[in-house]
């Protein structure tokens, strides 16, 4: 019933495996913008993971990715560097834990609000706790992590997930995921919980989106609470979900990588314009492509396999 | 095998059902009648334990009260609904809705045997396994929705409208599978407005109107009572 092979998974691993080899021929200009795309694509599909089988838009993706930066800045130079990794992910999973229990009743749309007014919140909350206890606004990070480490980092994440999403995507939660965004009565009349399947997987969608805000910190060598907390994030991450698709697991990477191409594009042609533009996109995206790339890829094909079936149609009441 | 009594269900001051007492036997086929608004759904969903009855009610099945369960402990108890509308994941396939039935522990176990059954009794879905259940017709929907049903491998198959929406001729080919149901032992019990062609597969019937049991019989003689077929019938 279920399909098992393991081609995804080696097809995962073999591209990532090539693109690691990147950082030993790439220009500093290449890697930044790869590096750039790399963060994209794990936020975009960490975001997919949780949105895209329960259909709740979260526009608090910068909240987390916040969180994974500040904890650099603040734990940076007093512990060893994956421990810094693990407690960002624990703090962004915790947060998301705290926040999920609260909210995912919600119905979608006062989910979509809460989150963004969350993201606001935590903003801040930290500046009032950088103005009243710290005493200065920004923090300095100076670590000795380099291009390539974050690169290599940032892949290994992207493929970790990749490979998570997949591996879930096949298994009995994997399947009553996909169960509650159709119908939460039905399944739970079956026995399905829809309320903890969704809290592990915001939980785990946060988590991962802590990571990523951990990994890039050493790049900025500066963060404040407004460079790390910006709101204009969590809408580029929806918008490159969408531009791919968020019903599949490659939707949200997809739309990543093409939503990067176009962020140079437009950056370096229009700076002034560029938020102008992104609207615009967003509204093109949101009424030609519903369901993305890869929605409108798989309608095409299913137009071309429904011909026959079509003469059933007759019997339709 | 199911005994219901003093079952009544209010929403905010609208009294929906007051003091419904039913029984259903083992293997036995039961409908119960009623127009629009006559308490019909609701009474699925206290069976259910989609909408909580007010206290003193008492749901038994084959001796287990259910009244205070939650909705998938009801269906662990034996008691498998088929919603109004059939709920169908339409995004998913034939056979991925048919697991779904079997997704709790005790009938994951028989999943293969409560599957040939489902087959015994539409062997229609043998061959749309793979089929998105959405793309199908409305009648083969419903087969798939009581299939799911089937696959918790129930005591009592509760049906809510299932010729809702369904030509006369698909609700025929639908409502002659009920008895192959039934003489599996699953009993059956349905809500239902047509009452001509429910009664004529039926065992028993029971009037709901208003919230209340207001006439009961064996279904041959609801069939030619004289209210029945002027309240019901429209002749």
């Amino acid at each position: 019933m279920i399909v098992r092979s393991p081609v995804p998974y080696i097809l995962i691993l073999a591209i990532s495996g090539l693109l690691a080899f990147m950082p030993f021929f790439a220009s500093g200009f290449q890697m930044a913008f790869a590096i750039g795309c790399l963060n994209y694509a794990v936020l975009a599909t960490a975001w997919g993971l949780f949105s895209g089988p329960t259909r709740y838009v979260s526009l608090a993706s910068v909240v987390f990715f916040g969180i994974g930066s500040y904890t650099v800045a603040v734990l940076g130079e007093v512990l060893p560097w994956p421990v810094i990794l693990l407690i960002s992910a624990l703090i962004g999973g915790g947060v998301a834990l705290i926040v999920g229990l609260a909210t995912l009743r919600l119905a979608g749309i006062y989910f979509v609000i809460f989150t963004f007014g969350l993201s606001e919140m935590v903003r801040q909350l930290v500046t009032w706790y950088e103005v009243n206890v710290t005493r200065s606004i920004g923090r300095y990070i100076f670590l000795d992590i380099t291009q390539p480490q974050i690169f290599w980092q940032l892949l290994g994440l992207l493929a970790v997930v990749l490979i998570g999403a997949v591996a879930l995507q096949r298994s009995r939660l994997g399947f009553a995921l996909r169960v509650i965004g159709g119908d939460e009565t039905m399944a739970r009349h079956f026995g399905l919980n829809p309320t903890f399947a969704k809290l592990g997987l915001f939980t785990a969608s946060s988590a991962i989106m802590a990571l990523a805000g951990a990994i890039m910190a050493p790049r900025w060598t500066y963060i404040d609470p407004a460079i790390a907390f910006n709101a204009t994030l969590s809408f580029q991450v929806v918008i490159m979900a969408l531009l791919g698709g968020m019903h599949r697991i490659y939707g949200p990477l997809l739309g990543a990588v093409l939503m990067s191409f176009l962020f140079e594009a437009l950056g370096s042609q229009f700076p002034q314009a560029f938020s102008l533009l992104l609207g615009l996109v967003f509204i093109v995206i949101v009424y030609l492509l519903p369901n993305g790339i890869i929605g409108r890829i798989e309608e095409l094909f299913a137009l071309k396999r429904a011909v026959p079936q079509s003469t059933r149609e007759g019997e339709r009441t | 095998m199911l005994e219901v009594s003093n079952l009544s269900v209010s929403y905010g001051r609208h009294l929906a059902l007051s003091d419904v007492a039913l029984s259903v036997g083992q293997g036995e086929i039961v409908v119960v009648l009623g127009a629009n608004g006559a308490g019909k759904s609701t009474f699925i969903k206290a069976l259910a334990g989609l909408v909580t009855p007010a206290p003193g009610a008492r749901i038994l099945l084959g001796g287990q009260s259910l009244e205070r369960l939650p909705a998938h402990q009801i269906v662990e108890a034996g008691l498998a609904l088929v919603p109004e509308g059939r709920h169908l994941f339409s995004t998913l396939t034939v056979a991925e809705n048919l697991s779904l039935g079997a997704f709790l522990p005790r009938t994951r176990a028989q999943a293969s045997d409560s599957l040939e059954r489902v087959f015994a009794v539409f062997p229609k879905l043998r061959q749309r396994l793979s089929q998105i259940a959405g793309t199908m017709s409305g009648g083969e929907q419903q087969m798939v929705a009581i299939g799911r049903a089937m696959m918790t491998d129930p005591q009592l198959l509760l049906l809510d409208e299932p010729s809702l929406g369904l030509s006369p001729l698909l609700t025929t080919e639908l409502f002659r599978a009920l008895p192959n149901i039934a003489a599996t032992g699953t009993s059956v019990l349905m809500v239902e407005q047509n009452s001509h062609q429910s009664l004529s597969i039926s065992d028993r019937g029971y009037l709901l109107e208003d919230g209340r049991i207001t006439g009961e019989g064996a279904a041959s003689d609801l069939l030619q009572s004289e209210a029945v077929q002027k309240a019901y019938l429209g002749m």
